[in-house]
């Protein structure tokens, strides 16, 4: 993959690795006695290991000038194989803190590291950024350039970011199981590997907008929209709500710039906000292109995908107060909240009942492709994810749901149902384009995994919804007397058996990512086995000039 | 000028309320314009096309 | 002319972007703005008092070990919360926490009114293994907070980045962090006068995890916990005058 770049963009990419390294020096060398040294080390091994990879591929020739007539789909590659090791690795994490809610000795006890409050945050990043966050770079480099008819603009910068992003994410990883945290859910990572990610960003946003303006055609198409939104929202959200004073620049630990009602309306506007723009805009790029693309129909209608878009982008920054009713925030915020969390509903259901609409004559596809199948479970449970939102953005629905663990269900009905279902159901369709194959390795598989998926979403959905409904009503039931009927741990008691069934669940969707993984992998061993089966000889190193196999 | 808390939150339920409006006939505007049907039927088949290269 | 305008803005996707940061910001700033102003409305609190180095080091564990992921400090203004937990949270009382801890969900109790409920014997017990405490408890045990030392020596660095956001630590209390944190887990220490001067006569000073002769992580969590809305009367006091 060196070999692809070109000789001066292979020196830029050195000098890169070496000034983080000496950033990883840096850090180690003023973090000394604080968890931060360790961090510096974790860096300093990553830019130099990384650096010896590029080294070794120095002095190869310059790739040869074709490769401008081709998409650059390298980065995409790697992502999907990123995306993949990450989904596997959080959601075992999610099992495991699944289960230790169910048996809580089912650790290594009295390890720091292993206790359930530093590995859920494992678990939700693991998933969301690391899962999430490479599928959706590896799919948008992808969509980008197809959409664009243009390749990306160079070579260095979309592996800047994807290995960049990664990096974060281990950062953030490792920290949590040493126990850094900011403690801002879905933000929790410290102050120096936020700065790294509005550094990646920035190359990520620049190489989206370079790419638009050399598009060959004359409309963006609106795919690229949504894709746009996550890039450009998330950033503002980001940064706002990571603005922090570190104690000093040889500590780990920050303190955040605002306090109380301020930090938790800022908080909770970036939570909503990064489901809003990370796990929907995102991805209902993904859905825009791939579903119409695998179904080979266009989408049912552009103009209601047009209308949905200004309308998410729009109303989703509004809705995030609902996360605090009945608290110490002002009323009218909450009222603010709920009113635009209920509209809220009319754009999202415009884009499920879109995608749905596209299927609509190929319901034999749907039955017989289980990669179309995916994405179309994922529009019915964005659908279903949607409008329970809504409903529980309602004050008095509010007031039995928070806090419970129907919270847990709703955002794992979004996140398994929604985020993962149209995130397989793309890579499916993807992995044989990236690696010039007719199909996946095994379509039988794929259907296995669609099943372990969709059991799994509906175990440990169903399982949430009933634990959370029974805690909120027991909190809240009066005796005869007037008096609570329930103690605290009454409720806990009865949760037990809906956390056993919720592991299980987890475990289920677990077993469908590996499976997934397998097939990945074997597909990408049958294009090596392919590519080996050649004839030696005057092959172009690029694929042969119209060779591109049907479905692309 | 001191703003005080009042006029900073009647001023966010007025004008956003008008901002609301003014952006969904705005768009429901842009989106059923008749002049770019032709531009949207183009983007909606555009990326059923099966060639796989950047364009000249 | 609408349509031209956006035309525009798609042949230069540098407008596109701009676009989508407007639209999508401008119903943030409208919701959180005026909160900036709120301080005007909440409020007072008279007697607030600040955390001390000790309490300060006690909550920064707290969030370290993602105790805020299963326990809220939030008790909303509905009656069978406020009859289970005590009075409800009213703004003041987190103004001072960078960040604020409210939590989002009840896998445990609420903690917001927890100060003062239980012994610190209680706590520590329950903290090295909550199923010697409470049978039924999911809670992980937390026995390396008994083991490891706290670290103090950069608590002064602590304080001034608590100043930088708008807590008012005064220059005395930054520069006496360190030995304050070291004198409130210790009621034998010389500096103890210092802390109630500093703090306030009603600070806990005392042997936290039951051992005076070594300053724990535990001293300082539990010392945070009997602390955890205490910091002022202002709620109960609201409750009081309803009655």
């Amino acid at each position: 993959m060196i070999s692809g770049l070109t000789v001066s963009e292979r020196h830029l990419a050195l000098f890169v690795l070496g000034a983080l390294a000496l950033t990883g020096l840096a850090m180690a060398v003023a973090g000394r006695g604080d968890p931060l040294a360790v961090h510096g080390y974790i860096v300093l091994v990553f830019s130099l290991g990384l650096g010896f990879v590029v080294l070794s591929a120095l002095f190869d020739p310059e790739p040869p000038e074709e490769r401008l007539s081709e998409y650059y789909d390298d980065p995409t590659r790697a992502g999907i194989i990123l995306s993949l090791a990450w989904a596997v690795a959080g959601m075992f994490v999610g099992v495991w803190v699944a289960a230790l809610l169910a048996w809580p000795e089912l650790t290594f006890v009295d390890s720091a590291w292993a206790s359930f409050g530093r590995l859920r945050p494992v678990h939700t990043s693991g998933v969301i950024f690391g899962f999430g966050g490479n599928a959706l770079i590896a799919t948008s480099f992808h969509v980008l350039q197809r959409t664009c008819r243009a390749r990306l603009p160079g070579q260095f910068a979309p592996w800047f970011v994807l290995i960049g992003y990664n990096l974060f994410c281990l950062i953030a990883a490792t920290g949590y199981l040493m126990g850094m945290t900011q403690s801002k859910e879905y933000a929790e990572p410290e102050w120096y590997a936020d700065i790294w990610l509005v550094v990646v960003w920035v190359v990520y946003f620049l190489i989206y907008i370079r790419t638009l303006q050399r598009r060959k055609e004359p409309h963006i198409y609106v795919a690229n929209w949504y894709y746009m939104a996550f890039i450009l929202v998330v950033a503002v959200l980001h940064i706002v709500n990571n603005l922090a004073v570190p104690v000093s620049f040889g500590h780990a630990k920050s303190y955040s710039l605002f306090s109380g009602v301020q930090d938790a309306m800022t908080q909770w506007w970036y939570g909503h906000n990064a489901v809003a723009f990370f796990l929907t805009a995102g991805f209902l790029g993904m859905m825009y292109y791939y579903l119409p693309k695998r179904a080979e129909r266009p989408i049912f209608s552009y103009r209601l995908s047009i209308i949905s878009f200004w309308g998410i982008t729009f109303m989703y920054m509004w809705a995030g107060a609902h996360h605090l009713h009945y608290t110490a925030l002002p009323q009218w915020v909450q009222t603010l909240g709920m009113t635009f969390s209920i509209v809220l509903l009319v754009p999202s259901w415009a884009s499920a009942g879109n995608a749905l609409a596209t299927l609509n004559g190929a319901w034999h596809k749907v039955r017989d492709d289980a990669t179309l199948r995916f994405m179309m479970v994922a529009a019915v449970f964005y659908g279903l994810s949607t409008f329970e939102g809504s409903f529980m953005a309602i004050r008095a629905v509010n007031s039995l749901s928070h806090y419970t663990d129907w919270t847990v269900g709703h955002v794992h009905a979004g996140a398994l149902g929604w985020v993962a279902m149209i995130t397989f159901g793309s890579l499916y369709a993807l992995v044989p384009w990236m690696w010039k194959q007719e199909r996946m390795y095994s379509p039988k598989l794929i259907e296995v995994h669609f099943w372990l998926a969709l059991a799994g979403t509906v175990v440990y959905v169903f399982a949430m919804w009933n634990s959370g409904i029974i805690q909120g009503l027991m909190w809240r039931t009066y005796n005869d007397s007037g008096t609570l009927a329930y103690s605290f741990i009454d409720s806990l008691v009865a949760m037990h058996p809906y956390y056993i069934a919720r592991a299980f669940g987890g475990l289920l969707f677990l077993a469908g990512a590996v499976v997934c993984s397998f097939n990945v992998w074997m597909t990408i061993r049958m294009a090596r086995r392919a590519r080996a089966a050649e004839p030696a000889g005057d092959v172009p190193l690029y694929g042969k000039a119209g060779a591109a196999p049907a479905g692309e | 000028m001191e703003i005080d808390h009042n006029s900073v939150v009647a001023f966010a339920k007025s004008w956003g309320l008008f901002y609301l409006i003014l952006l969904a006939a705005g768009v429901v505007v842009y989106a059923l314009w008749p002049g770019n049907r032709k531009r949207f039927d183009r983007a909606k088949k555009s990326i059923l096309d099966k060639d796989d290269r950047p364009g000249d | 002319m609408k349509e031209f305008f956006h035309r525009k803005l798609e042949r230069n996707a540098i407008g596109f972007v701009l676009a989508i940061v407007g639209v999508a910001s401008i119903g943030g700033l409208v919701e959180i703005a005026p909160l900036f102003t709120i301080h005007e409305t909440v409020e007072e609190a008279p007697d607030m008092r600040l955390y001390t180095p000790l309490e300060l080091a006690g909550r920064n564990l707290y969030i370290r070990e993602g105790c805020y992921a299963c326990h809220s400090q939030m008790i909303r203004t509905l009656r069978d919360e406020v009859e289970r937990y005590g009075p409800y949270s009213l703004a003041v009382e987190s103004k001072y926490d960078h960040p604020m801890l409210w939590g989002s969900k009840r896998t445990g109790p609420d903690l917001a009114r927890l100060g003062g409920k239980y012994s610190d014997a209680w706590h520590v017990a329950h903290l090295v293994n909550p199923r010697d405490v409470v049978p039924e408890s999911v809670m992980p045990r937390y026995g390396w907070l008994k083991r490891n030392a706290l670290r103090i020596d950069d608590l002064s660095a602590h304080l001034a980045a608590q100043r930088a956001v708008g807590v008012p630590y005064t220059d005395a209390m930054i520069e006496n962090a360190t030995a304050d944190a070291r004198a409130q887990a210790n009621p034998d220490d010389a500096g103890t006068s210092g802390v109630s001067e500093r703090y306030g006569e009603a600070t806990n000073v005392r042997a936290f995890d039951g051992n005076p002769g070594l300053l724990t992580e535990m001293d300082a969590l539990v010392a945070y916990l009997q602390i955890v809305g205490q910091l002022t009367q202002a709620a109960q006091q609201q409750t009081a005058k309803a009655e």
